[in-house]
């Protein structure tokens, strides 16, 4: 998961983002996230302040959004707190966006349950697509990056795009989803098992059978 | 005061000790790396590991662990060792073994440690980290590949100096310790991290490359960069002062130095007066000491002479050049070179009262005309401690960056009198009110009034003395003592129009007024003073030769001399010695320890290193009121306030790139 870095410091990079600032929506956003924390910890916040500033460069420029250094900076200027610190949170912190990420930012889980369960073959199946790691395609709509654990385990392997999960996937069920999602459609979230409704045990429950259609007391049979 | 076992030996540990202090007590060493005693506890290098029961079965971080009750810690286990071992091996992984080429090496804690705790040998075979350099301004040197993450230099800026600029970033293996952007570090503490880093990531730029530590010799000294009188090492090799490192007195400055104050050794090897020099034809020309003493002889001041006092000067050259002008017949004495004049019949009145450690615990401080962040960078830490602990701090005088947040109340010296509601209110409640006043306030007249402020607010109360005078000149005070003071200040000695001025290392004052004497520079940079003057007599700087010192608080210390003065140049005071013989009186000394004692008896405080006791504040004037503003401060440019740092290529940089690098910037473009 290394390979991390700050999109450099570039004039260019100022021009277009040197005047960076809330919109109204997000700036009462910010307000809101600032007054859960007693006056005087306003730092607090820095992370719904970071995340809402990637929404709105995304917004703006109509990807996942990222966290330019300029944007950084009026995140530090308007919690009063050291830039430095803000940069602290934000390279810590795997779902800030350092550098540009396509329209759809496809964050494929490699850990163990899913390796196991065939995420190998959903990387190959996006690399197949154009897509790079780390790299926006060239038609803007993709980047692809290797995460750790999503907590989906029991439905691996999955893929992360902006802020919908889409498990169960097969290199056939995950070509669907990013067809629907290039032509701008909203394919289902969650698994993509057909009859299952989330993490339940696929083909039904696999322990307290009984329990499906009442409550049945176990303990006489202990 | 919970009571421990340290390896089977009983002790009590007072109240909210760590593990690792007990063991301390105890006489354990605990091997550490982000540990340290000034700053927060981070407890990420585990290099501190112990057994410790009731607990879980394992080693425990003793610096994070509170000392309770009953606890049985074991640092000599089975356990213990190989947990030293693990830790040991696992920070190696990516340290590279590059300690013949690291400065860092032979005071390297982790070279040490490894040595000491570590298995001897590797089981790692994979691929090392590399991390790329960070520029962290002119001063620091990174090798960031052998940084081991214990974020001493992240809390030592965030905490100590108040100047957050040092941080963490990434995570995991990536974590990279580095400014923002790679700016230079920009304050006047920003090399105290060069000696907290355990390892070599951190080093020190001026310094690299230059000699192991082994091979210098170690000589306690003070400071002169400023008033403050900081405890320092000189370290030398040879003839040369190779670097300055603070020694630890928690009285005066903690374990910290200004930049200032070690940086600007290497000035000691440049612009050196080595010989003596005549103004022949209004050109300097080299001499022979006889030339030049029959010059001054041929003057025949008479009673006409009068001596003005440098910054850097040692009591010892002070009070030789009063004995040379005692006999002469003259009382013509002054420090105070750029012509302050205010009132010195009571010491206590211009002393940094309530001392440095004390000034922490001040509940409410007014600072009048002092840039204390130049003017005494390790003040400055003292109250940004005092911050944290409460206090409320107002400044009158025009706007510096502080490292606390404080009330600045203009520029206007009223206010002294009237102060606004909300400070008056913070005074009158206030349990150990404190007032700084510094060199503009004093240069404003406005000393007067501190003390009818002090009267007011009775900032003197019992076992508290809450009047302060911030000097930064390392010679003021022990001038003062010696009476180096007119009543009118450097006027008086104008308007006495002397034939010979004795100018002991003073090169801030104005030579103007003495166009028709005959000025003799006493001193060993070639600077200023030396180009006024019509003869110059090569003397000794602060690391050649012994001298005692006494700082802003009136402490009274001593300092040995590391190295030998260059060419011609002589100690002090036997240039006065044998300027006496020349102008034929007796001076009542032939050796140092006879001027020292003859010093001793003049003024008993200078003999006993420690606080000097001036007595009780003296009675205001209730009706002393200040008038006019202060507009700006004395200190222009922090790296560059004394011949020493002026000639030193290290502080010309740090002017240069940390202070006027946007003009830098913007003549490139």
């Amino acid at each position: 998961m290394a390979n991390r870095h700050l999109a450099h410091d570039t004039p260019e990079l100022r021009a277009r983002w040197g005047s960076f600032a809330w919109t109204e929506e997000n700036k009462a956003k910010a307000d809101y996230h600032i007054a859960k924390y007693p006056p005087g910890r306003q730092k607090s916040a820095v992370m719904p302040l970071l995340d809402l500033a990637q929404r709105q460069v995304g917004a703006e420029t109509d990807t996942q959004g990222w966290l330019p250094l300029p944007v950084m900076e009026y995140i530090a200027d308007y919690l009063d707190m050291p830039v430095i610190r803000v940069v602290e949170v934000a390279t810590f912190y795997f779902m800030y966006n350092l550098v540009p990420v396509g329209k759809f930012h496809v964050q494929v889980c490699g850990t163990t349950p899913c390796m196991l369960r065939g995420s190998d073959d959903i990387i190959a199946a996006c690399k197949k697509r154009g897509m790079a790691k780390g790299e926006v395609s060239e038609d803007g709509l993709w980047t692809l990056t290797e995460v750790e654990c999503m907590g989906n385990c029991a439905t691996a392997p999955m893929v992360q795009i902006n802020d919908g999960n889409y498990e169960d996937l097969t290199v056939e069920r995950l070509d669907a989803v990013l067809d629907a999602l290039a032509a701008g459609k909203e394919p289902k979230e969650g698994t993509q098992e057909p009859g299952r409704h989330t993490s339940e045990p696929s083909g039904g429950p696999t322990t307290l059978k009984d329990m499906v259609d009442a409550n049945h007391d176990y303990r006489k049979e202990w | 005061m919970p009571k421990v076992t340290v390896d089977g030996q009983e002790l009590e540990v007072p109240e909210g000790a760590t593990v690792l202090q007990a063991c301390e007590l105890a006489g354990k060493e605990i091997p550490r790396f982000c540990y340290h005693e000034r700053l927060s506890i981070a407890g990420n290098c585990r290099m501190c590991l112990v057994e410790v029961k009731p607990g879980p079965p394992k080693p425990q971080a003793s610096c994070a662990l509170p000392a309770t009750e009953g606890q049985e810690i074991r640092t000599d286990s089975e356990m213990v060792k190989t947990a030293r071992e693990g830790v040991m091996e696992f920070l190696l992984i990516n340290h590279p073994l590059d300690c013949p080429i690291c400065d860092q090496g032979g005071e390297c804690d982790l070279q040490d440690q490894s040595v000491a705790y570590g298995r001897g040998g590797s089981r790692y075979n994979a691929n090392k980290r590399a991390v790329t350099e960070k520029y962290m301004g002119p001063l620091i040197k990174t090798v960031m590949t052998r940084c081991i993450h214990c974020t001493r230099c992240v809390r030592f800026s965030e905490e100590i100096a108040g100047v957050d600029e040092i941080g963490a970033l990434y995570r995991g293996e990536d974590m990279q310790i580095t400014t923002y952007l790679e700016q230079a570090a920009q304050h006047e503490l920003s090399a105290n991290v060069i000696d907290l880093c355990p390892v070599g990531a951190l080093t020190s730029r001026p310094y690299a490359f230059e000699a192991r530590p082994w091979e210098l010799k170690k000589t306690l000294s003070i400071d002169v960069s400023d008033a403050v009188g900081a405890n320092i090492r000189l370290d030398s090799r040879g003839r040369e002062v190779m670097r300055a490192l603070p020694r630890i007195n928690d009285d005066v400055n903690e374990e910290w130095l200004s930049d200032k104050g070690r940086y600007m050794v290497d000035g000691l090897t440049k612009r050196r007066l080595d010989k003596v020099f005549m103004r022949k034809r209004g050109k300097l020309t080299v001499a022979s000491w006889e030339e030049a003493f029959q010059a001054i002889a041929k003057a025949k001041p008479g009673k006409s002479i009068a001596a003005v006092a440098g910054d850097m000067v040692d009591c010892e050259t002070m009070f030789a050049a009063k004995a040379l002008l005692g006999a002469m017949g003259s009382k013509l004495l002054e420090g105070r070179q750029t012509g302050m004049d205010y009132d010195v019949s009571s010491l206590a009145a211009v002393n940094f009262n309530s001392t440095f450690a004390g000034i922490e615990t001040a509940d409410a401080i007014l600072i009048v005309g002092s840039n204390i962040r130049w003017e005494a960078p390790l003040v400055n830490v003292r109250l940004r401690k005092a911050v944290k602990n409460g206090a409320k701090i107002f400044i009158v005088g025009p706007h510096w960056e502080t490292t606390f947040p404080a009330e600045f109340l203009g520029e206007d010296l009223s206010v002294l009198s009237k102060l606004p509601k909300a400070a008056a209110d913070a005074f009158k409640g206030a349990e150990r009110p404190a007032i700084i006043m510094g060199g503009a306030a004093l240069a404003k007249g406005a000393l007067g009034t501190g003390l009818a402020f002090a009267d007011k607010f009775k900032l003197a109360r019992d076992g508290w003395n809450g009047f302060n005078v911030m000097h930064f000149s390392a010679a003021r005070m022990g001038g003062l003592m010696l009476g180096y003071a007119q009543k009118g200040g450097m006027a008086d000695i104008a308007k006495a129009k002397p034939k010979v001025v004795l100018s002991l290392g003073a090169d801030e004052m104005d030579f103007e007024p003495f166009a028709d004497s005959l000025k003799v520079y006493i001193g060993h940079h070639g600077d200023k003073g030396a180009h006024a003057a019509d003869i110059i007599l090569p003397a000794a700087s602060y690391a050649e030769k012994d001298g005692t010192y006494v700082n802003t608080e009136g402490r009274v210390q001593f300092a040995e001399k590391a190295v030998f003065a260059p060419g011609d140049a002589r100690e002090d005071w036997t240039i006065l010695r044998a300027l006496a013989d020349a102008l034929g009186v007796d001076v009542g000394f032939d050796s140092f320890v006879q001027l020292q004692s003859a010093m001793i008896k003049a003024v008993p405080a200078l003999g006993e290193e420690g606080l000097a006791d001036y007595g009780a504040l003296p009675k205001a004037d209730s009706k002393a009121k200040a008038e006019g503003e202060i507009s700006a401060y004395p200190i222009k440019d922090f790296y560059l306030t004394n011949p020493i740092a002026r000639a030193s290529a290290v502080m010309q940089q740090c002017s240069a790139e940390l202070l006027h690098g946007d003009e830098l910037k913007e003549a490139a473009e």
